[in-house]
């Protein structure tokens, strides 16, 4: 093990994948001072095992009906946090949602920030028209409410999951577009950009080895963020019975359908609230920490 | 008189890396007279000017055996009292104007702020004293130059306007930290030449860091030269041509000379002993 | 017939509505493996004039010519391949997201040039650095050590023409010697021409031939440099100019 620390350490790495693991486990060393970072990071793991091992994990499944167990407070045995009204035990559905949060997320993380990214940069970088064009394209998908676009889409598309995600994505893109602008148009100025347009470089070059990775700690930093937000608008959607459909077990839904029992079986809306809190507040956590991380201090002298 | 006293300073780093020692076992005493500190970047000079004001932040940590000041152990000192001190009584001068003044505040209301929180002064009073001020640093047309933002000044003007800010409340100490290596070579001299009659008509004493070691050679009494965190030297600027450490010695000679001849420029042999 | 000709350049920024007039009708000529210099002070427009060459800032009068052709709008490959430049500060002209390997293969990939792996390990040899500092990226070097390697990559494509914008300034005195003392190295051993631009009176009439000294936007005056070491100048900036610059030289 200390041979492999030693490799990493090593201040004349051999190889370019040395040097950059290298400077990835100095990264590590600085996100595990942050003890809130890790506790996020402890988390957003959680949620990821969970959801890759929910068959092992969950102690009944999570679409069986039990009729006869209907609605047990949490603390019954067998059913640790309780049953909904169709005798279904919640922490089964909480853990088996837990892919439904995680699918979406990795599906809305995967194509918004991406095509925002290409924007920004694009747009940052040509300036003028280019610019002018893509950022007004910006401004209309910005205006919209998430929830009122996923409304339409659903009107034309009908509800389900991947079109909750497309709507999702399709309002999530703009601001990852002006992040990724803005980095650009402080970078472009720089001295190093200018050295490689002086060697000849053409601007697809420039954009995607020089420009790109200077705004990705930015846009990183915003996808984590923006995570919470995310689980949330799905959790919307669901609640308005416009995403997911019953009977899968995603959190937003079973919020909305234990509204009914809020008072008397509070558990029913409650638990799954608070599995969209602590996964939220996870990744804020986590986010904060990796900008800490990732922010520039490479201009310490 | 002695006005500060310094022995066996160190500031260290703790980071993720390890533990980074910028400054390693420095010593020096200063009366009412002109300290330069000349060093590389890495020396540890502008670390040293800090800890004296106590203005270094975790994961920075000063330890020293003694930095006692008019009396007063700043070691041991509270955040309040350093604050009291900071300003008043000790002062200090950064390299670029820029970023040590304001720049959404009017240079006037900068110059009062201090006059009006600290002294109580009244409005009136404060003006005329920034105007004093200013004058004391031959800036001709003071009213103007209150009225104006920091970024409306040239490079030499927002530095005399540092240096009148810093001088208003009549500190003992001041520390200039590279005051003029942000300036253009002519406005330089006149920087230096203000800053050097306010020093004398006041009777304080000055520690002068910079990077340029025949500047602080013709602008103080005494010089002391750092590498790596250490003193290698100290030694009267008049002494300076016979400087024993071949450091200085290489610092001296590396500098390249309008007239001077067009072989390589000797440069400086390093020696890790000189980091003992 | 000069290698690099300078005729009436003018240089207009437009910010906000207002017109700054960076460079003003300004005039000069380099020879082939000669070194020129520019000096003057801030806002004199000299780091503007080698910009101006390089195509990052707008030409709004005159012309430049490289022996005796104009110079291409855009600069394309094959000026690179005949111009190149080093900038002010090795902090800011280095991308810190690349390895030394990554940021001195690129003109060569751009180019198709083959034989990466020894035109680099020669590169690093040339101005100094070891071998193995191949892999390292930027933060991990020094001052004076990235610099180095921002001449390196100025070298690899080979150029006849080497800009230089204070290449020293943000160096200490003494890596500013060895640094001064590798250009003048490479400069002899590759008969490179040299256009250098320093606020430093001193750095400029140990490393250049004939100097022009600027302010303003506007040449004022052009010496020899055996000129400037006897102090024969004309105008009275450039005497002021001398006069600050010597002052602050002991005695001895």
């Amino acid at each position: 093990m200390s041979t492999l620390i030693t490799w990493l350490r090593d201040p004349n790495p051999a190889s370019r994948l040395q040097s950059k693991l290298g400077q990835s486990y100095l990264s590590w060393l600085r996100l595990r001072r942050n003890p809130l970072a890790m506790i996020g990071l402890t988390i957003s793991l959680a949620l990821v095992l969970m959801a890759l091992f929910a068959p092992l994990l969950a102690p009944h499944d999570p679409i069986a009906q039990e009729l006869s167990r209907r609605l047990l407070p949490p603390g019954t045995a067998g059913n640790w946090l309780g049953t909904d009204d169709f005798g279904r035990d919640i922490l089964s559905r909480i853990i088996f949602g837990s892919r439904i949060t995680l699918y979406i997320v990795l599906l809305v993380i995967l194509t918004a920030p991406v095509v925002g990214l290409i924007i920004g940069t694009i747009a940052g970088y040509f300036g003028g028209w280019t610019d002018e064009i893509l950022m007004r394209i910006t401004d209309i998908f910005l205006a919209f409410p998430k929830l009122i676009l996923a409304l339409a889409l659903v009107a034309v598309l009908g509800p389900g999951m991947e079109n909750a995600v497309l709507a999702i994505a399709l309002t999530s893109w703009p601001p990852y577009a002006r992040v990724a602008r803005a980095e650009t148009l402080t970078v472009r100025n720089s001295d190093y950009i200018a050295a490689v347009k002086l060697q000849g470089a053409g601007a697809a070059r420039v954009i995607w080895g020089h420009v790109m990775p200077m705004c990705l700690p930015s846009v990183i930093i915003r996808v984590t963020l923006d995570m919470a937000g995310v689980i949330l608008t799905a959790a919307g959607l669901g609640f308005l019975g416009l995403g997911v459909q019953p009977p899968l077990p995603e959190w937003g839904l079973m919020i909305s359908a234990g509204r009914k029992f809020l008072f008397e079986q509070w558990w029913v809306a409650t638990m799954p609230g608070l599995a969209i809190f602590i996964v939220s507040l996870g990744f804020n956590l986590l986010g904060d920490g990796l900008r800490d991380v990732l922010d520039p201090r490479s201009t310490s002298k | 008189m002695t006005l500060l006293s310094v022995k066996n300073l160190r500031v260290t780093f703790d980071t993720e890396a390890g533990l980074v020692e910028a400054v390693r076992g420095v010593s020096f005493s200063l009366g009412r007279e002109r300290l330069g500190i000349v060093g590389e970047s890495g020396s540890g000079k502008t670390m040293t000017g800090r800890s004296v004001l106590r203005l270094i932040r975790p994961p920075g940590k000063i330890t020293a055996d003694q930095m006692e000041f008019d009396g007063i152990d700043l070691m041991r000192a509270s955040e309040k009292q350093m604050r009291a001190l900071r300003g008043p009584r000790i002062a200090m001068v950064m390299q670029d104007p820029k970023y040590s003044l304001n720049p959404v505040m009017k240079v006037g209301a900068q110059l009062m702020e201090g006059l009006r929180q600290r002294d109580r002064v009244s409005k009136a009073e404060a003006r005329s004293k920034a105007i004093a001020a200013l004058e004391a640093v031959q800036i001709r047309d003071p009213e103007r130059v209150l009225e104006a933002y920091p970024h409306e000044l040239s490079g030499g003007m927002g530095q005399r306007v540092m240096i009148a800010m810093m001088l208003i409340p009549n500190p003992d100490l001041l520390i200039a930290d590279e005051p003029t290596s942000a300036l253009d070579v002519t406005v330089q001299a006149e920087v230096l030449s203000i800053l050097d009659n306010l020093v004398k008509t006041r009777g304080m004493g000055l520690i002068f860091i910079s990077h340029d070691l025949r500047l602080v050679a013709r602008f103080c009494d005494r010089v002391l030269v750092m590498y790596k965190g250490r003193v290698v030297e100290e030694l009267a600027a008049k002494d300076l041509l016979h400087a024993k450490h071949p450091y200085t010695q290489g610092l001296l000679n590396c500098l390249p000379r309008i007239g001077g001849s067009r072989d390589p420029l000797p440069s400086l042999d390093r020696n890790a002993a000189w980091a003992n | 017939m000069a290698l690099i000709e300078i005729d009436n350049l003018s240089v207009t920024f437009t910010a906000q509505g207002r017109q700054v007039r960076a460079v003003q009708n300004v005039s000069l000529n380099v020879n082939a493996q000669e070194s020129f210099g520019l000096v003057g002070e801030s806002g004199s427009g000299k780091s503007t004039i080698l910009r101006a060459i390089c195509g990052l800032a707008p030409i709004s009068g005159g012309s430049i010519r490289i022996n005796g052709k104009a110079i291409a709008t855009p600069r394309g490959k094959a000026f690179s391949r005949q111009v190149q430049m080093v900038f002010q500060d090795p902090y800011a002209s280095l991308h810190p997201r690349h390895t030394i390997d990554r940021t001195l293969s690129e003109p060569l990939a751009i180019h198709g040039l083959p034989g990466t792996d020894q035109r680099i390990t020669k590169a690093l040899t040339d101005v100094g650095l070891p071998t193995n500092f191949r892999f390292r990226y930027p933060h991990q070097l020094s001052g004076g050590q990235r610099q180095r390697v921002a001449i390196a990559r100025a070298l690899m494509l080979e150029p006849e023409i080497l800009l230089l914008d204070e290449p020293t300034s943000a160096l200490d005195a003494s890596v500013q010697a060895e640094t001064l003392n590798l250009l003048s190295r490479l400069r002899a051993e590759r008969g490179l021409t040299f256009l250098m631009v320093s606020h430093d009176l001193a750095v400029i009439d140990h490393m250049c031939d004939r100097i022009l000294v600027m302010q303003h936007g506007r040449a004022v005056e052009e010496l020899s440099r055996d000129a400037l070491a006897h102090a024969e100048m004309k105008t009275d900036y450039a005497r002021s100019l001398f006069a600050a610059s010597a002052d602050r030289m002991l005695e001895g």
